[in-house]
């Protein structure tokens, strides 16, 4: 018999419960709905494990904050909601370009601006991708329950620390307040991985001179005894700024590849009841909660209808649409705004197949009959 | 210790010549930081220098420590990340006056207020160098620059009373004709324990000084050494002596609970060790 506690919580709730399994030690944040719990939750519990905790200023000064923990060596997380996002965006770039491992968790709410602070939303699905300047990679990160934010949260931070890069978590509020149970792993029983650190006698150190067979350049924690500098110019191995568009090049390559060569290993996905599909159901987030429930009605009156999942939104599932829009008739793209990853769908199928759209951004779930009668429509 | 020694064993020489201008006072700045710092003895791996943008941003990548050039205005935050994540590290941050007080200055009062062991040092050059010479927070009203062509009409922030005020526990100004007693400032700050600024009077003749016809660097430098006394020779100056003087020297030097301590004798409450 297992002995794994069960436990019943919300989903930002298994959020912390999931940091803290991955080994955060670091949290700098500003409280907004429906993100705070995680603030809070945070704010207790990481003394006792010996991590630090800090309400900041803002939104920005969150992230900054957060930042700076993690180059002095902690693994660092910090959490928000919509308009808090976006205020945070020119230091996701930062993240991304000085290559500092962080997790942040973005709990959607109705947007634009303020927009409706306690109703769920997916308005942030191609902010995640787009929202700061310049190219960068992304890894986003959309779980549909309250367990899946526990382990999906872990993953989290395991990407973040291997690919040494800002990895968003992108909830929503349906999935952040509603209460299952869950049971909690034992320590050891999921992988932890913790950025790889140079040897102790690396003369000639290089924050970002990448080993063979190593995917990013080694870690060093400011403090630990080698010196270099970060910025958030484009720099060469060494850390420092160059000018140089032939360095340029050779580091956004870098930046790019890290992720492009890995997507198998990134990418998630769930199938459900896809063998035999002809209309697919794609749908993620609290969202694909109710996409469930009506591919299981729309099979129970005959229809040969799939769900297909995407729990690793960015990068985007491309293979795998690509060869649903090689056999089934129809993707019907549900999701909690007004058209976001319709548009990877649209982009990535490239006419093969038909691409329809069922979304909502006023502050109410699509729900299973808003599905059902759009896919019924499509049939 | 002298100057070709603190350059051998303090600055990062393949990084230099560094990008200022000829006649900047930002240099002075930078190596009255470092002389502190030896003076002080202290292990380069435990310090960490931070910065934001602009012309006195780029002094760490000069400097053989930590060294972190973040974004704009957002210096102390990454440094409160630092500074809290790791305790011990001795944390400084060097910013210009718009970096600080302006897309920085809510970041600059919190950290005041929340009296966290980080020391900054202020390059205040009345004006935004590095994108050419517009008006910054500290360009005293009524002068010009790019963007004030018809004269200013903001009023000034005083950045080392503004920092006082919100709760650092050491303030001081200084300036960088008066080198040594910018050093003894900046060393004086860098061991209070608790939020510490310094407010550096630097000169840009390049953008500042021609805009406002103050002339060149010498004469910028005269006019430092001619206006700036210091508060407590002031203070026993007749009225009439004070007039068109500007005060520099030790504001403020208290000492209050210092943040990462009561952090961590809550850690050490819960942990149940103490």
């Amino acid at each position: 018999m297992s002995s794994r506690k069960i436990k019943l919580m919300q989903g930002n709730e298994a959020c912390v419960e999931g940091a803290l399994y991955a080994g955060m030690k670091f949290y700098a944040g500003y409280p907004i709905t429906p993100s705070t719990e995680i603030a809070e939750i945070s704010a207790q519990k990481l003394p006792y494990v010996g991590g630090k905790f800090i309400q900041m200023e803002d939104e920005i000064a969150g992230i900054a904050t957060a930042i700076g923990g993690s180059i002095a060596g902690l693994k660092s997380m910090t959490a928000t909601s919509g308009p808090g996002f976006s205020l945070k965006q020119e230091n996701i770039g930062y993240a991304a370009i000085a290559e500092v491992p962080l997790v942040i968790v973005n709990v959607q709410r109705g947007g634009p601006s303020t927009g409706l602070p306690t109703a769920p939303a997916q308005g942030d699905v191609m902010q995640a991708m787009w929202g700061t300047h310049g190219d960068h990679p992304v890894i986003a990160i959309c779980p549909s329950s309250v367990k899946e934010t526990f382990y999906e949260t872990v993953r989290a931070f395991n990407l973040a620390e291997k690919y040494r890069m800002p990895v968003i978590l992108l909830t929503d509020e349906v999935v952040g307040h509603m209460r299952e149970s869950i049971e909690i792993p034992e320590p050891g029983e999921i992988e932890i991985y913790d950025r790889l650190r140079p040897e102790t006698d690396d003369q000639n150190y290089l924050p970002y001179g990448v080993n063979d067979g190593e995917i990013v350049g080694r870690m060093a924690g400011f403090g630990e005894g080698h010196r270099y500098h970060i910025t958030g110019l484009f720099h060469d191995e060494t850390g420092f700024p160059s000018n140089s568009t032939k360095n340029a090049g050779v580091m956004l390559d870098h930046l790019m590849s890290k992720i492009s060569n890995n997507t198998d290993e990134i990418i998630t996905f769930e199938e459900y009841l896809l063998e035999d599909a002809e209309t697919v159901v794609l749908s993620y987030g609290s969202t694909a909660r109710s996409a469930r429930s009506a591919v299981n009605k729309l099979r129970a009156a005959g229809h040969k209808v799939g769900m297909f999942r995407p729990i690793t939104i960015w990068p985007f599932p491309e293979k795998q649409v690509v060869e649903l829009s090689k056999r089934v008739k129809n993707i019907v793209v549900a999701e909690m705004n007004l058209g976001q990853l319709v548009l990877e769908v649209q982009r990535v199928v490239e006419g093969r197949t038909k691409v329809h759209h069922i979304g909502k951004a006023n502050g109410e779930v699509v729900t299973p009959i808003d599905i059902i009668k759009k896919v019924e429509e499509v049939l | 210790m002298d100057n070709n020694q603190l350059v051998d064993q303090y600055f990062r020489k393949d990084r230099l010549p560094h990008i200022w201008c000829p006649g900047c006072g930002h240099g002075v700045i930078m190596h009255s930081i470092v002389k502190a710092i030896a003076e002080l003895g202290w292990d380069k791996n435990d310090v960490v220098v931070v910065s934001g943008i602009g012309c006195s941003s780029r002094a760490p990548g000069y400097m053989d420590f930590n060294t972190l050039h973040t974004t704009h205005g957002r210096a102390l935050a990454f440094a409160t990340g630092v500074k809290l994540a790791k305790p011990h590290l001795k944390v400084i941050v060097i910013s210009g006056d718009g970096d600080a007080s302006a897309i920085g200055g809510n970041h600059l009062i919190h950290a005041s207020r929340r009296n966290i062991d980080i020391t900054t040092i202020v390059f205040n050059n009345n004006t935004y160098g590095m994108t050419g010479g517009q008006y910054s927070p500290t360009t005293p009203t009524n002068e010009f620059g790019t963007t004030a062509p018809h004269g200013n009409i903001d009023a000034p922030f005083d950045i080392a009373n503004l920092a006082g005020a919100a709760g650092a526990t050491y303030t001081a100004r200084t300036t960088a004709f008066h080198m040594n007693q910018m050093t003894t400032i900046i060393k004086n700050a860098l061991e209070h324990k608790g939020f510490s600024l310094v407010e550096a009077i630097s000169v840009c003749p390049t953008y500042y000084g021609r805009k406002n016809k103050k002339g060149d660097a010498p004469q910028m430098m005269k006019w430092l050494k001619d206006t700036f006394i210091d508060i407590k020779v002031a203070d026993k100056l007749p009225e009439e002596k004070r007039v068109g003087k500007l005060l520099m020297g030790e504001f403020k030097n208290v000492q209050k609970p210092e943040y990462t301590e009561e952090y961590h004798k809550i850690v050490d409450r819960l942990s149940g060790v103490k």
